[in-house]
């Protein structure tokens, strides 16, 4: 028995190392599949998350640096001026995400953040071209990076079931603060068979140049 | 439940009359409980597991470009409108939009078949190119450089395809799973020049109209 029980204990140690825990999400997003393997940034990245009924989120992730999310939310405050107190900026750190309207921003961030699940947000408005209010969040977050000399990208996580409008209006956001490039966040899938990626992909492993 | 016998064998020797037997101490302690507890936690740890980590695709758009006249033109023989409209449908043409009677080259596909004609267009436009290595200002020699260069050893064919372009049109009742499936049809089939840009009037009138006589919802 005991090499069996010492293979399981090896199997144990094995998932206990590669079990990464989901962080909680907000709202539950079913992303498409794609070939891309690239592998995703959990750090210096701002998410802009639509769900299935269209609503756009907005999270930054910066676990290692703390600080960012206290400058993300100041300069939000002077830029729009909010008027935000100082207890609603600092629980703006410990909000998984934002899908609020700037009027509801302060009543979002008064509630605790582990009772934020409960509370109904509609989403940041996107769809009025004059009122695109991303915009400003991508502004502030692109400031205090720059600010801090780090490099930000960009992740935008919908859900397969979400309609092309809201995409098109958070790459406009996007646009307005002049950045182009993006990485969309999806689920790997396979290149199909004999295809011309597929071909190249099988080359390059094979070591030939 | 089963335990491991621990107790030690009667075997010793006769230590002769009189002499306790010292009480030996066993060294052995019964694993089950802990074993027990190792395969409830492995239990929990393969379903807990997240085999999958999400991925990051690459997704480059062009500055919007209000002059007419600096706006990149693609060659009508070489472009290819890519739509996408309601219940996963797609809807093509090649070059112009022609929708007069007797020439309508406005077509509709799935997501299946669009994978066919992308690539038969592109043969089609490989095949008719032309090398113009000659001039001096040739972007055809460049572009055989620059792959040269990366270690592409399709260099010689690298510009083959510089003339076809493919324009990605989804239309509001499009999902953003069919906006990513396209983009990613465009990696499989090795599209190298592709653009997304907003639906025309004209263009989104006739996807309501096919959709409408074709009962897609």
């Amino acid at each position: 028995m005991t090499p069996f029980v010492d293979i399981a204990f090896l199997i144990l140690s094995f998932f206990i190392m590669a079990t990464k825990f989901k962080p909680p999400e907000p709202i539950s997003i079913t992303t498409p599949n794609s070939v891309s393997s690239q592998d995703l940034p959990e750090n210096d990245a701002v998410l802009i998350t639509i769900d299935s009924t269209n609503r756009v989120f907005f999270s930054v992730l910066s676990e290692k640096n703390k600080a960012i999310f206290d400058q993300v939310i100041q300069k939000l405050n002077t830029l729009r001026t909010l008027n935000l107190t100082n207890a609603q900026m600092a629980n703006f750190k410990k909000t998984i995400a934002v899908g609020v309207p700037f009027a509801s921003l302060g009543s979002l961030l008064d509630v605790p953040s582990d009772e934020q699940g409960k509370v109904s947000q509609p989403g940041i408005p996107v769809l009025d071209t004059l009122d695109n209010q991303l915009v400003w969040w991508i502004s502030a977050s692109k400031e205090v990076f720059r600010d801090n000399q780090r490099p930000l990208k960009y992740l935008i996580k919908g859900d397969g079931g979400s309609k092309y409008p809201a995409f098109e209006a958070v790459m406009a956001a996007l646009k307005k603060n002049d950045e182009y490039k993006y990485n969309l966040v999806t689920s790997l899938e396979n290149a199909p068979p004999n295809s011309a990626l597929d071909v190249a992909n099988r080359r390059g492993k094979s070591g030939g140049k | 439940m089963s335990s491991i016998d621990t107790s030690a064998g009667e075997t010793g020797h006769k230590k002769g009359p009189g002499v306790k037997k010292a009480k030996k101490l066993s060294t052995r302690v019964d694993m089950t409980p802990m074993v027990d507890l190792g395969f409830l936690l492995i239990t929990f740890f393969i379903f807990t597991a997240t085999m999958s980590s999400p991925k990051a695709m690459d997704l480059r758009m062009p500055k919007d470009v209000d002059d007419p006249k600096k706006q990149n033109e693609a060659k009508e023989s070489g472009a290819m409108t890519i739509m996408l409209g309601k219940g996963n449908q797609v809807y093509y043409y090649f070059g112009q939009l022609k929708v007069d009677v007797g020439v309508n080259n406005f077509k509709q596909s799935t997501f299946k078949g669009i994978r066919d004609i992308i690539i038969d267009k592109r043969k089609e436009v490989m095949g008719r190119h032309v090398h113009d290595l000659g001039s001096p200002e040739s972007a055809c020699k460049e572009m055989q450089d620059r792959a040269k260069k990366n270690g592409n050893p399709d260099w010689e064919t690298a510009c083959l395809d510089r003339d076809f372009v493919v324009i990605i049109k989804p239309d509001v009742d499009a999902t953003y799973k069919n906006t990513v499936d396209i983009l990613d049809e465009m990696t499989i089939n090795g599209v190298k020049t592709y653009a997304m840009v907003k639906i025309l009037p004209q263009e989104y009138e006739l996807i309501q109209a096919t959709e409408a006589s074709g009962g897609i919802k």
